[in-house]
């Protein structure tokens, strides 16, 4: 054995000292935060949740676990933005969001290698992120043109203009479906901000650390801090204090348990808020031409109605 | 010393340096304005672990509730006009439709909106505040400014806020700020005087500490920090160096000077900050609103939502509460 020679021959020592840097390096490893009105932030309860590295990893990262108190700061982050947000041009949001896509697409083979780290084999997970992408820019093109949709001219009995067009309605509150935890995300978020709403999001349990990445393509999109602020956490925790939130206009659950939905449609009656329930199953949130059409925008706006004397 | 030190303060308790004795100059007796330097590291430090205490459930309500009767509603914009005064004191006066909860202070507005204030308040305890001396600079003659104090005494005000000139300060002339204060004192009679430093312009915690020195001498019942037409107003630090002059002002004298912060306080958690500063620098003699106020606008809002938070569990929404 070598080992008996006592040490290196000179011979060796070239090749062996370009290994041994390599071995010795540290591995960086990242610290996983939430997105809250446009900065990183852990928890404010300093609490996070365990997550395997990769399936059947022994070593886990740590992902925060959103409070109630961050569920707090995040809607004071998403009512401040709504103001600027709503007021930009259709036409500006869907160059912000277009640049999303963008930033999603440089970023597309860390997306992908997060959702196999979720648990995802590579080729699906490289489906899932292209998905996403598409779904993006099919978002980006419909924030100006929803409107002439669902708007219209009235008939009214009189000398009168009567005409209704959609308006965002403010803060939406949105529980994203556990699976697919990038297009599922991506595609619940896109139609309520693309109208000029803000959202806090309750992202996937079950591939938190997917919504992190992709919440460092939301901050260097131009979209502005606040807009979008995503919490990774415990949605039976957080959930509740949402649902009573006065400041939160709706709330958009996807496929969460009965019980937790009809709770929080009991507890968002005091400020009589929207609550929209859905459940779609994998495969249907991969059908383009059923979650990219502008109903999807029409179901988080306010239909606003205006008379108008009519000249002669 | 250049200038005598007549009380003989002399140990070494590291915050002396308060003195009431007169001393000789230019032939008329001023009082010594020293005051002792102030260690800026340490004074953000102990400011900055004040925010640092849990204060919940009924301490804090009854926490916030102190704070609105410590509160001086103010509107001091160019646009201010009577409706929106009656809004605002009928607000001062009945800040919520639960009856436990107290009338604000005071409400603080332009000279020439004192006896709309003042009608609306009748029969309340709501006092009426005045901002003064020509307000917000301060760069009137003297004359002018001994005069808008007079008027807005005559219409009815209780309170005077008067700034001092910052630039005779920082040049050195504190004769000049001292009797510019001492006059104005003269000129309020009845109504009670609080002097606004504008810490925002003062530069360093030094002049601070020194002009409030100055204030107290000359015979200002409060102490306040800013305009609130300046960035940064009220801060933490800066009022725990007011309060520190005062508290050494108490000591040397026997007499309570109160506190004002204005500025900057929007939150009810900011508002608790101040309220543990002030019992753990000067102690529960200075927790009433005859000792201690909040100048604010917006902050009174915020309250009311922590308040209602409180009592129902539900975190609140902006579209409840008045915006005025």
């Amino acid at each position: 054995m070598a080992a008996k020679n006592g040490g290196p021959k000179a011979e060796d020592s070239g090749k062996t000292a370009v290994a041994d840097t390599e071995s010795v390096r540290l591995t960086v490893r990242k610290a996983y935060k939430m997105y809250v009105g446009g900065a990183f932030i852990r928890s404010e309860s300093g609490r996070t949740t365990q997550v395997a590295e990769a399936p059947g990893s022994a070593s886990k990262e740590n992902i925060p676990r959103a409070s109630r108190k961050d569920g707090r700061d995040a809607v004071v982050a998403a009512r401040a933005a709504w103001d600027g947000w709503s007021a930009r041009t259709g036409y500006n949001r869907g160059q912000i969001l277009y640049r999303l896509a963008e930033m999603l697409d440089a970023r597309a083979d860390e997306l992908t290698k997060s959702l196999v780290r979720g648990g995802l084999d590579p080729k699906q997970a490289a489906v899932e992120v292209a998905a996403t992408i598409d779904r993006v820019i099919a978002y980006s093109g419909w924030t100006d043109k929803y409107q002439s949709l669902f708007s219209s001219l009235n008939p009214v009995a009189g000398p009168h203009f009567n005409f209704t067009s959609p308006e965002s309605m403010g803060v939406v509150a949105v529980v994203a479906p556990a699976r697919p935890a990038l297009l599922g995300l991506a595609g619940c978020i896109l139609p309520i901000i693309a109208s000029g709403n803000t959202v806090v999001v309750l992202a996937s349990e079950a591939d938190p650390r997917t919504s992190v990445t992709f919440s460092e393509a939301l901050a260097t999109s131009d979209l502005p801090g606040g807009v979008v602020n995503i919490l990774t956490g415990p949605v039976g925790e957080v959930l509740p204090h949402l649902a009573k939130h006065m400041e939160i206009a709706a709330l958009d659950l996807h496929g969460v348990d009965a019980a937790i939905s009809k709770a929080a449609e009991e507890q968002g009656a005091g400020s009589v808020k929207r609550v929209r329930v859905r459940s779609l199953n994998e495969a249907e949130w991969f059908d383009a031409a059923a979650t990219e059409s502008p109903r999807w925008i029409e179901r988080f706006v306010e239909m606003k109605t205006i008379w108008h004397p009519a000249g002669q | 010393m250049a200038h005598g030190n007549t009380n003989g303060n002399g140990n070494g308790s590291g915050n002396g340096g308060t003195h009431g004795g007169p001393v000789a100059a230019r032939g008329a007796h001023y009082p010594s304005f020293e005051a002792p330097s102030v260690d800026k590291v340490m004074v953000e430090e102990r400011a900055a672990s004040f925010t640092k205490r849990s204060i919940k459930k009924e301490t804090k309500v009854k926490g916030l509730k102190l704070a609105i009767s410590m509160m001086d509603l103010t509107t001091l914009e160019g646009k201010d006009s009577a409706g929106k005064v009656r809004q605002m004191s009928h607000k001062a006066r009945f800040p919520s439709t639960d009856p436990t909860v107290p009338s604000c202070a005071a409400v603080c507005v332009y000279p020439k909106l004192v006896p709309v204030a003042k009608k609306a308040l009748e029969g309340s305890t709501v006092k009426v505040a005045s901002v003064s001396t020509a307000f917000p600079s301060g760069l009137s003659p003297l004359v002018v400014k001994l005069a808008d104090v007079r008027q807005a005494v005559e219409l009815g005000a209780d309170e005077i806020d008067m700034v001092i000139d910052r630039g005779a300060m920082l040049s050195g002339q504190y004769n000049a700020v001292f009797d510019e204060i001492a006059a104005t004192k003269e000129a309020c009679g009845e109504a009670h005087l609080k002097v606004i430093l504008e810490t925002g312009e003062l530069g360093s915690y030094d002049v601070v500490r020194k002009a409030s020195q100055i204030a107290m001498l000359a015979g200002g019942d409060f102490i306040k920090t800013s305009t609130g037409k300046i960035i940064p107003a009220a801060t933490l630090p800066v009022t725990l160096v007011m309060l520190e002059a005062i508290r050494d002002y108490y000591y040397a004298t026997g007499k309570r000077i109160g506190m004002k912060p204005a500025g900057g306080i929007r939150t009810s958690k900011q508002a608790l900050h101040y309220l543990v500063m002030v019992k753990e620098t000067l102690g529960d003699a200075w927790l009433d609103n005859e000792m201690f106020r909040f100048g604010a606008s917006t902050l009174l809002n915020d309250v009311l939502m922590q308040l209602e938070k409180e009592r129902t569990g539900a975190y609140q929404g902006g579209d409840y509460f008045s915006k005025d």
